[in-house]
């Protein structure tokens, strides 16, 4: 009976040799993304910077530079105007320091944009958002990402050893960072959607780790006279097949939502496909080999948990 | 691992069937959902606003407003109960969070504070069932001859929650007038509303009903002075003070503090027509103590002008001709029709106790959230029947069953969330997407583990059992984690992002719940069917 099989039956790849070389390319490129973010910061959309976003619709194709001239004559402040998925669809941005969110000031940038524009377009979005709100936006989500980290760290402990919840935890710090580097590189939309793609990837990239771990533990029962490097490709190689095969599923389904999703969650599948590939390696490449540094107990005849 | 007692039978049979039950409605028409038998599921999904359209709006209420209100009453208090006590004062006046007074003659300090002591009210007062026995005032003493007068916490704190719990009644009455179906207006934190319309066709109008206080009175003009002179900086006549019409520009008026009627004192109004002109206009009414003091005072000032003044602003100050008596009026402004039926709203629903600024708002049009789920239908199929393809190639025949638990999986997912009434948003589908791919994970961890096992020599029946047991420890490990991540992500989330998170949860569970029962129960009836199978389709 014939079956796909993307990963021979028996691999045998010394994946632990490999593990300075993939050490040393992921320092280089969690150093290239925190020397990005440094330089180019992120580009912040108004959930985090508040301001104003309309997403406009039209029949014929939306002449940006025309619109553009229109409404900066509005004098609502600095707009900026990009053509979103279609060339019959442009989303504006009007900055947060020419905005007043208040409600019972004069006439607002939204309705004086939308007075001008909501005969020849439909308006399909509009989202405003306080510099109170996207204060607290920034503040809520750090700690979200924290704390989402945190309680990975002490999940780990408590079911393996704290050298395996290091090792799982740096890697998942690589893969955020990563993360908010290809943000920063490709100066792509920082959103609240960004950032549930980022916990969402954290809790992907652990469950990738913790199946590895988990096959480690066995073979350490296992295999108690095998030498440690060899006894962690044992394991990668053993479960090698059922990560990669997990990754293609979730990239498929994701392909899937990249191509017809629509523009609206375009920059949150983008994250997730980044972040799946990020963290299958990171699981296999980083969380791994780390474990050989980070000594773990070879005893575990007294440990019966599973 | 591959035995299945009849009540576990029956326990999944059950599951399944529940799961299609209330995943059902969905596939229905809503006049089909209506003649439903009542015991059946007739929920279907709901969509959040993301995807049905319509404006979420985010107040802060400002309850300093309220507490200064509070102050500048205690002011007056304070003087009333000391000159009625015959206790000299000087300095009596608002400092930044109270109210100060010195005594002329500071023997009479103990006597003072027992005066002062008595303006304090309970906090229980303003809520049932509140602090006990603690009032709202606390004083302290400046020097040998001072006091000043703070507001308890308790009191702030229970201040404040009344002011939210009114001016939530009041926007309920006001989007009530809107006609939109189920508005959702809750409370947030100390401080703010959340105001969550669906498919509303006029966003700006919702938050022009919201944007003001609509506070009216009905104040004489003071002619003692001009009110350009006051304008321009001189001090205005005991007793006035200066207000602007709402044209623009401003016209300048002097009025007097003291409000002839309350608004407050208002029942009813609706919109009018002029009889002459067509012009719209909005009528009002008085209950009967307001009633009975406006016809007193416009009978004791005929041909004198009176200003009605919304939110600090004077929407007209027509001339009195004649006693008004009976309690009703009309105020004919400048107005157009909606902008007089909007009045007429505002006055009837009742002033906000505070003023709200909007810190927050997210519309989405109808036609956008159509394109949503247009969209987040065909990338659910797309992936859906690539996943399944992917499958059936890996792992033939237990592919198949894989997908079987892929499907059944869907519809748990659908049936969960129309049950209790999660909303879905447009992340929520990508969350099912993403659970698409991420819900065969279960079943390729157990069917590599079978593979592995066999490898090993073992019989095929010993294969799958081993496969199973050792896989399940692996399993909930690494869900766990993701589980993890979902809570998180719902206690941070706000609307959609919710709704991605609850989505990830459901699918997580109901994935691991698939692959232990659905898949190993197609595995058991293969597996019997063919008796001893030397090999495994897989």
């Amino acid at each position: 009976m014939w079956t796909l099989k993307l990963i021979a039956a028996d691999t045998k790849v010394n994946f632990i040799r490999y593990r300075l070389i993939a050490f040393a390319l992921s320092a280089f490129l969690m150093v290239g993304s925190v020397a990005v973010f440094m330089g180019n910061g992120l580009n912040f959309g108004i959930d985090f910077k508040g301001g104003t976003l309309i997403e406009i619709s039209s029949e014929a194709e939306i002449d940006i530079a025309q619109l553009r001239g229109q409404l900066t004559g509005l004098n609502v402040g600095e707009v900026q105007i990009q053509q979103f998925g279609t060339p019959t669809d442009a989303l504006i941005r009007v900055s947060e320091d020419s905005q007043a969110v208040s409600a019972q000031g004069g006439l607002s940038a939204v309705e004086s944009i939308r007075n001008e524009l909501q005969d020849r377009f439909e308006i399909r979005r509009v989202e405003v958002v306080g510099p109170q709100v996207s204060g607290e936006l920034i503040q809520t989500g750090i700690l979200a990402v924290v704390a989402a980290i945190a309680s990975m760290l002490i999940y780990i402990w408590f079911r393996f050893e704290w050298q395996f919840s290091v090792g799982a935890v740096l890697a998942l710090v690589h893969d955020v960072v990563l993360t908010i580097g290809i943000f920063s590189l490709l100066q792509l939309d920082f959103n609240l959607s960004i950032l549930a793609a980022i916990l969402t990837i954290v809790g992907y990239s652990m469950n990738d780790t913790v199946v590895v771990y988990d096959r480690v533990r066995e073979n350490l029962r296992k295999f108690k006279k095998m030498q440690l490097d060899d006894l962690l490709n044992v394991a990668i190689n053993e479960t090698l097949s059922r990560t990669v095969m997990t990754s293609v599923t979730t990239l498929i389904a994701l392909t899937a939502l990249y191509v017809f999703g629509g523009e609206v969650i375009r920059g949150f599948t983008f994250a997730m496909i980044w972040g799946v590939l990020v963290g299958t390696y990171s699981s296999v490449f980083i969380a791994s080999p780390l474990l050989l540094y980070l000594g773990v107990k070879r005893d575990w005849s007294g440990n019966q948990k599973d | 691992m591959l035995h299945f007692s009849k009540l576990k039978i029956a326990g999944l049979a059950l599951a399944v069937l529940a799961g299609l039950l209330f995943s059902l409605p969905n596939f229905l028409s809503p006049q089909t959902r209506q003649s439903m038998p009542d015991f059946l599921p007739s929920s279907a999904l709901n969509l959040g606003l993301d995807l049905q359209g319509g404006s979420h709006l985010l107040l802060s209420v400002d309850v300093k407003e309220v507490q200064n209100e509070r102050l500048d009453g205690l002011v007056a208090d304070v003087r009333l109960a000391l000159r009625g006590a015959g206790i000299g004062y000087t300095g009596l006046g608002r400092v930044a969070n109270g109210v100060s007074v010195s005594l002329r003659d500071s023997s009479q300090i103990n006597q003072a504070r027992e005066v002062l002591e008595d303006l304090a009210q309970p906090v229980a007062a303003l809520v049932f069932g509140g602090f006990n026995n603690a009032v709202d005032l606390d004083i302290t003493q400046n020097g040998d001859s001072g006091f000043t007068l703070t507001l308890t916490e308790e009191a702030i704190i229970a201040r404040n929650s009344r002011t939210l719990q009114q001016s939530i009644e009041i926007i309920r009455r006001r989007i009530d007038e809107l006609g939109t179906t189920e508005p959702s207006i809750q409370r947030q934190g100390d401080t703010r509303i959340l105001v969550q319309v669906p498919g509303l066709d006029d966003p700006q109008r919702l938050k022009a009903l919201l944007g003001q206080t609509a506070k009216m009175n009905f104040h004489l003009v003071d002619q003692t002075g001009s009110p350009y002179e006051v304008m321009n900086g001189k001090r205005a006549p005991a007793g006035a003070r200066l207000v602007f019409t709402d044209t623009e520009p401003g016209v300048p008026y002097l009025i007097r503090r003291r409000a002839m009627v309350s608004g407050e004192r208002l029942v009813d109004a609706s919109i009018g027509f002029d009889p002459q002109t067509n012009a719209p206009e909005v009528n009002f009414r008085f209950d009967s103590v307001g009633g009975k003091k406006f016809g007193e005072v416009t009978k004791a000032n005929i041909g004198r002008p009176f200003a009605i003044v919304l939110d600090d602003k004077i929407i007209s100050a027509p001339v009195i001709q004649s006693a008004i008596l009976g309690g009703a009026g009309r105020i004919t402004g400048n107005f157009t029709v909606q902008e007089a039926n909007d009045l007429a709203i505002l006055l009837r629903a009742g002033a906000l106790p505070a003023p709200m600024d909007i810190l927050e708002e997210r519309t989405v049009g109808p036609g956008l959230g159509a394109d949503s789920v247009a969209a987040g239908r065909i990338a659910l199929i797309v992936g859906f029947v690539a996943v399944i393809g992917f499958m059936l190639l890996s792992y033939n025949l237990f592919g198949l069953f894989a997908n079987v638990a892929l499907i059944v999986n869907m519809v748990l997912i659908m049936a969960v969330l129309s049950g209790l009434q999660a909303t879905l948003t447009l992340p929520g589908i990508a969350g099912i997407v993403l659970t698409v791919g991420m819900a065969v994970d279960a079943n390729v961890l157990i069917f590599e583990r079978i593979r592995e096992e066999l490898r090993a020599n073992k019989t095929p029946i010993t294969a799958i059992d081993v496969g199973y047991s050792r896989a399940l420890g692996t399993i909930l490990d690494a869900n766990v984690t993701t589980l993890l991540a979902a809570i998180i992500l719902f206690q941070l989330g706000s609307g959609p992002i919710r709704g991605f998170a609850v989505t990830l949860a459901i699918g997580i569970v109901t994935s691991v719940f698939t692959a232990f029962t659905l898949t190993r129960f197609f595995i058991s009836l293969w597996v019997r069917a063919k008796g001893r199978p030397a090999q495994l389709p897989l």
